[in-house]
This record gives C-alpha cells, structure tokens and sequence, in this order.
C-alpha cells in the first residue's frame, strides 16, 4: 500500500514544462490526494484559466502514478483560484536562481491591478529595471529590462 | 435545454469568439510585445471558453464536449454577444472592444464568484483575476492613443464610437437570467460599467460618444453578416477532418 504522503512526494516532482526549475509542488499546482473506493484521485490547479502546459502537467501525473503502480486518476479543480502566494518559498529562490524575478505582493481580487514599486533584476540584484510589457513569454509572466545591467528578464507576475 | 445550460453558453460563446478575434491579432499587432501581449489575452479568453463549454457540455447531458460545442454548431446556435464577434478593424478599435468586453467581464465575473453554482463561481474566481490584466492593458492603450497625436486620437474615438451601439445588449436583461438564480442579471453591472469605462475615456481626452440606435440580438443567436465568415475559419479544419487529434 503506497501512503498518499509517498504519493504526494511523487507527483510533486513533476515539473513545469514551461519553467522546468520548478516542480507542481513548488509552485502549488499540485493540490492534494484523496481516495474515492480503490481510486486515487490527484488534484490540480491551473495557474491560469488557459494554461497550456495542464495537459502535460497532467499526463506527467498520471505517469508517475502509473510508475508507483497506484490506481488513479488525474482532476483538475478551478476553485479556490489559484494565487502566486501558493508558491513556496524554495520555488521562489529557484525561480531567482534560473533568471526569473519571483512574485511580489499580491492582488485585491476584482480590483485594479496594483503596480509594483520595483522588481529587482534577477541577473544582478539591481532595483532600477523597467517594465517593457506587463504580458511576458507565457501567462504567468511580464517582460522587464533592468537598467543597470540592461539585461531583459521575466517576472512571474502576482496573481 | 435548461435555464443553466443556455446561460452557461452565453458566458462561453462569448469567451469564445472574443478568443478568435484577439487571437487574430497575433502576427499583425502593431509591435512584439503586443503579440505577446494579445496572444496571452486571447489565451485567457480561450481558457475560460473551454471550462465553460466543458460545464455547458456536462450539464446539456447530451454527451458533447467543449470541442462539439465549440465546432459543431452553427451561426443561429451561438448565443454570444454581437460585440464580440465584429471584424478587428485598426489597433485603436482593438483596444476599445477590449475596454469594453474585459470590464463588462470583470463586474460579471465579480459577482459570479459568490453565485450558488460551484463550477461557475469556480471559473469566475479563476477569471476575475486574468480580466483585472485585460482591463488594465486596454485602459494603458485608450489613455495613450486618446491622448497621444491627432492622428491617434482621431483613431480612438473612432473606434470608441463605433462600438458603441453594441455596447447596450450586454445588460439586456431577460426571462431567463431573471428566473436563474444563479445568474447575474447583466442589467444591474451597467452603471458601474459606465462609471469606469467613462472615467478611461475622459481621462483619454476623447468625448463620450453617442449612438441612437443600439443593436441586439446575440443572446438569441441573431448574429452579424461577420459571424458565419468567423465561424468558417474556426471551424473548417474540425468539420473537414472529423474526430481527428493532434
């Protein structure tokens, strides 16, 4: 009998094919396990409503159960929404490390969206950068350029 | 067909088609990070279309998915808003359908969050944050091209003006969303709507514009001359290869 801890540990490996630093764990895609009779069930959460890498993510999943030998299935669930501050704080250090600068703050929901004071460049830790396009490479991120080591960089932007 | 899987459709085919019209732009904006920006857009629009056809699907009960609903009806069968559905036209025009489609989606969306039906709350919470985007971008675009050069703002208003008379059948309220109590009814997010969308064009320095006639129809699936054309492209590779997948 595989625990759903050890099945939760599995999964969890599973990583972003869009930013491959970081596991569905880190990012809290990954929402938790249960048994519905014999069948386990895995939830997930798309970053966003249209994400394109959930059909991967998804078939990753299934594969790892499937490697562990565990009957199951994958479900992907919208509510509760999910938000950057589901992001661990491992994944934000990782997120750094690979170039990209991490969430900040958060949003009020149905408000505005609130402007960052600054994002400071992944690359060189400079708070000068500019934000060139608040829609970046996917979804998930905004395109900036910092000032100082006039490097262009993502950041994954508060959601 | 019940209450909840026509409103359901309404929601999605206008995610829908708004998704196809943005996604055109992709190739032809006017810079890079435009394309980037009006792909990722479109994506969002497209997301939300797909829970919402998956959930109409589910609960027509007659065994059709998101992709059935989304290339196996025809023009009469979509019940989404004119708006959403008129040819592109130049950059300016864009950004005001963008205006206002994504805060009519916003208020929607907001409301629909607390609605009593989990699926919908759920795609409406998810929603309401990638909408706060839209708006934000559209209002960046009208405030620069409004108040940028003759030329520029001559554009704006004109696309501000054009889409006006299409703006009204968003808050048609009907029999049905009035008897589903899990619906927004359309007509009580107006005044909010003009409140914002005002405070965006006054501030753009283009005058508010006017319009004596207003059109409709949409919700019951009387569609523009544009529509069938926007449905060919949308759907002639699923009809001429039937069950295929890639």
């Amino acid at each position: 009998m595989v625990t759903d801890a050890a099945i939760l540990e599995a999964v969890g490996e599973v990583t972003d094919p869009e930013v491959p630093v970081l596991t569905i764990a880190d990012l809290g895609v990954l929402r938790g396990v249960r048994h519905e009779g014999d069948e386990v069930v895995v939830t997930i959460t798309p970053t966003y409503s249209g994400c394109p890498a959930m059909d991967l993510i998804r078939h990753e999943v299934q594969l790892t159960l499937q490697a562990m030998h565990v009957d199951g299935r994958v479900e992907t669930v919208l509510s509760p929404a999910w938000t950057t501050e589901w992001m661990s704080e491992a994944g934000k250090a990782k997120l750094t490390e690979y170039g990209i600068a991490p969430p900040t703050g958060r949003r009020a929901v149905g408000g505005p969206v609130s402007v960052s004071l600054t994002i400071r460049c992944p690359l060189c830790g400079s708070p000068d950068t500019t934000e060139l396009s608040r829609f970046g490479s996917t979804s998930c991120k905004s395109l900036w350029r910092c000032n100082t080591c006039r490097e262009p960089f993502d950041h994954f932007k508060a959601l | 067909m019940s209450d909840l899987f026509v409103y359901t459709l309404r929601l999605g085919d206008d995610a829908l088609i708004a998704a196809q019209r943005t996604a055109e732009w992709i190739a032809a904006a006017p810079q890079l990070e435009e394309d980037v920006a009006l792909g990722n857009i479109g994506l969002d629009q497209l997301g939300q279309a797909r829970s919402l056809l998956q959930y109409a699907g589910s609960l027509e009960g007659a065994d059709r998915s998101e992709d059935d609903l989304a290339y196996f009806r025809d023009e009469r069968d979509f019940l989404n808003l004119q708006l959403c559905e008129l040819p592109n036209g130049d950059f300016a025009f864009a950004m005001a359908r963008l205006l206002y489609f994504a805060t009519y989606q916003q208020l929607l969306y907001d409301e629909l969050r607390a609605a009593a039906d989990e699926t919908l709350a759920g795609v409406a919470g998810k929603a309401v944050k990638e909408v706060a985007y839209h708006v934000d971008h559209a209002t960046q675009w009208v405030l620069r091209l409004g108040d940028g050069t003759d030329e520029s703002h001559r554009r704006m208003q004109a696309g501000l003006d054009a889409l006006w008379p299409y703006t009204a059948e968003m808050f048609e309220s009907d029999e049905l969303v009035r008897r589903l109590a899990v619906a927004v009814d359309p007509s009580t997010l107006r005044d909010e709507w003009e409140r914002r969308v005002y405070a965006v064009i006054d501030e753009s320095t283009c005058s508010r514009s006017e319009a004596s006639y207003q059109h409709t129809g949409g919700r019951s699936g009387r569609h523009t001359e544009h529509m069938g054309y926007l449905l060919a492209e949308l759907q002639h590779v699923a009809r001429s290869h039937p069950g295929a997948t890639w």
